[in-house]
């Protein structure tokens, strides 16, 4: 299957970027240095494009429910313009994907799905969509896939607002967290959330492809004084992994579920009735599961995803994402392990290419913002 | 030596020869590529190199990646600069990685060995073979 390119991928590459496939696309994992534009994001601002997302929406009087039906968190209680993060579970309580998803208002939701992941659930809703017409219930939906037809870029850092509010007409200082709004940029019409995936303030705005070049050429070119840069998934993962969120083909598999990888706030069992409810309760119910937590290592060798891990001769657990942190200045990684092992100031062994190394459980996540008014 | 006068392996690794004591390092190219050094790791004194097998490790943020033999022979030094390491105080001081960058070709050397072989020399390519196989991988 031939990879899929952005609108942005010109820009990428006529600007040093490195392209790497990730989720079926072609995307820059970096364009100078991870840790240099780790560091941009974390002091200044930084300019991800994260197109490869999918993006859906749900139109209709059923929207809601079908959503409330589809996703382990609350949906009837959103309001317009709120945003809030989710997951898809299987009958079993295992993760399908992680998403956020979003109230334009009562009857249009919208739904923000990993690139990798797009393509199962387009199929999984359309299935659940058939079961719940075949039972003789209408549903009145209109749902779509706009991927393909739009771009999506992430304004990530401190400076990030600044920046915002430089190159639109209006002002985003009173824009909540996790909370979006349909905008004109330049007369196009935009939707631009206060979201991120990086522990840091930041922005994403989805524009129609022909708006994509424009749109990141003004946001390079007004961010000049700040020193924004073009950042790549090389840093999107330093970041992230930071910040401690998980990512979905690492810490998050259809093997696990939400409340094994420390999702429970994002898990209502409360709610009446969604998929992978009553699995997810017996879950609930199930003591000595494993933890998903925190390592800082003794050494700078990486921990790298399937590294083992030990206390003596026994086997603990596993290493899912491992990575030098440029904040710390230390490799740092996310684990499963057994519960025994979980406690905060717990020594383990990993196993790194036949070698152990030291590391010691500690608090996520490994770095966390100075909070904003917001 | 000047890096036209070293000799060249496909995994880019550099070599200087003077006498039968080979001075080892990877080169620019090979550091542009790996971009964000974390860690290395480094034979020990005495141990044995088999041209084209692994003798080493760098680590990036991003991979880690094997070092290669470009000659056979004996570790006789290697650059402890770029390993952590006990200052005469006991206090730890950390790898300067960095000289892998500001002089891959000087203050980076890696090891120095003894050849064994030295015919095996042959195998390896110049600066401009080098630069033209660069050329052809850098896409």
């Amino acid at each position: 299957m031939s990879l899929r390119r952005t609108p942005l991928f010109d820009w990428h590459t006529n600007h040093n970027g490195r392209m790497v496939e990730f989720g079926g696309w072609e995307m820059p994992v970096q364009y100078t240095s991870i840790v240099d534009e780790h560091h941009t994001v974390r002091k200044g601002v930084g300019l991800f494009d994260i197109s490869h997302m999918g993006r859906l929406s749900f139109i209709g009087a059923d929207a809601s429910r079908l959503l409330a039906h589809l996703l382990t968190c609350r949906v009837d209680n959103l309001v317009d313009g709120q945003i809030r993060y989710g997951l898809v579970c299987n009958d079993a309580g295992g993760i399908l994907d992680d998403v956020l998803v979003n109230r334009i208002d009562a009857t249009s939701f919208g739904l923000v799905v990993n690139a990798g992941n797009r393509e199962k659930i387009v199929d999984w809703i359309g299935k659940r969509t058939a079961d719940i017409a075949a039972a003789n219930q209408s549903l009145d939906l209109r749902f779509q896939d706009h991927t393909l037809e739009t771009a999506m870029i992430a304004v990530q850092g401190p400076l990030a607002l600044k920046l915002l509010n430089q190159v639109t007409s209006e002002s985003f200082d009173s824009m909540k967290y996790y909370t979006g709004r349909s905008i004109k940029l330049e007369g196009v019409p935009a939707f631009v959330s206060r979201t991120g995936y990086t522990g840091e303030d930041g922005f994403e705005l989805i524009v129609p492809n022909a708006s994509a070049t424009g749109l990141w050429e003004t946001l390079m070119e007004s961010g000049r004084d700040m020193g924004v840069k073009p950042c790549g998934l090389g840093c999107r993962d330093t970041l992230r992994l930071e910040a401690a969120m998980p990512l979905y083909g690492h810490e998050l598999l259809e093997t696990i579920d939400p409340l094994t990888a420390g999702l429970a706030s994002s898990v209502k069992l409360e709610k009446p009735e969604f998929i992978g409810r009553d699995a997810l309760a017996g879950i609930a119910e199930q003591t000595n599961r494993n933890v998903r937590v925190g390592l800082r290592l003794g050494s700078r060798r990486i921990a790298r995803e399937h590294s083992e891990i030990f206390v003596g001769a026994d086997r603990v657990g596993e290493v899912t994402s491992g990575t030098f942190s440029p904040t710390l200045e230390q490799a740092i990684a996310m684990a499963y392990v057994t519960a025994e092992h979980s406690k905060i100031g717990s020594s383990v062994e990993i196993d790194i290419r036949g070698k152990r190394e030291s590391a010691e459980v500690v608090a996520l996540p490994f770095y966390k913002r100075a909070k904003h008014g917001t | 030596m000047g890096p036209d006068q070293l000799k060249y392996s496909k995994t880019h690794e550099w070599v200087a020869i003077e006498g039968n004591i080979a001075t080892i390092g990877i080169t620019d190219f090979a550091v542009h590529l790996l971009t964000d050094l974390v860690f290395a790791e480094l034979p020990a004194v005495g141990q044995k190199l088999v041209q084209g097998q692994p003798f080493g490790e760098v680590e990036s943020v991003k991979a880690v990646s094997d070092l290669y033999a470009p000659v056979s022979g004996e570790v006789i030094e290697k650059n402890d600069r770029l390993t952590e390491r006990r200052g005469p105080d006991g206090k730890t001081i950390p790898a300067e990685l960095e000289l892998l960058t500001t002089s891959p070709f000087a203050d980076g050397w890696m090891i120095k060995a003894k050849v064994s072989n030295p015919a095996e020399l042959a195998n390896l390519l110049d600066q401009s073979q080098y630069k033209s196989h660069c050329e052809a991988s850098d896409h």
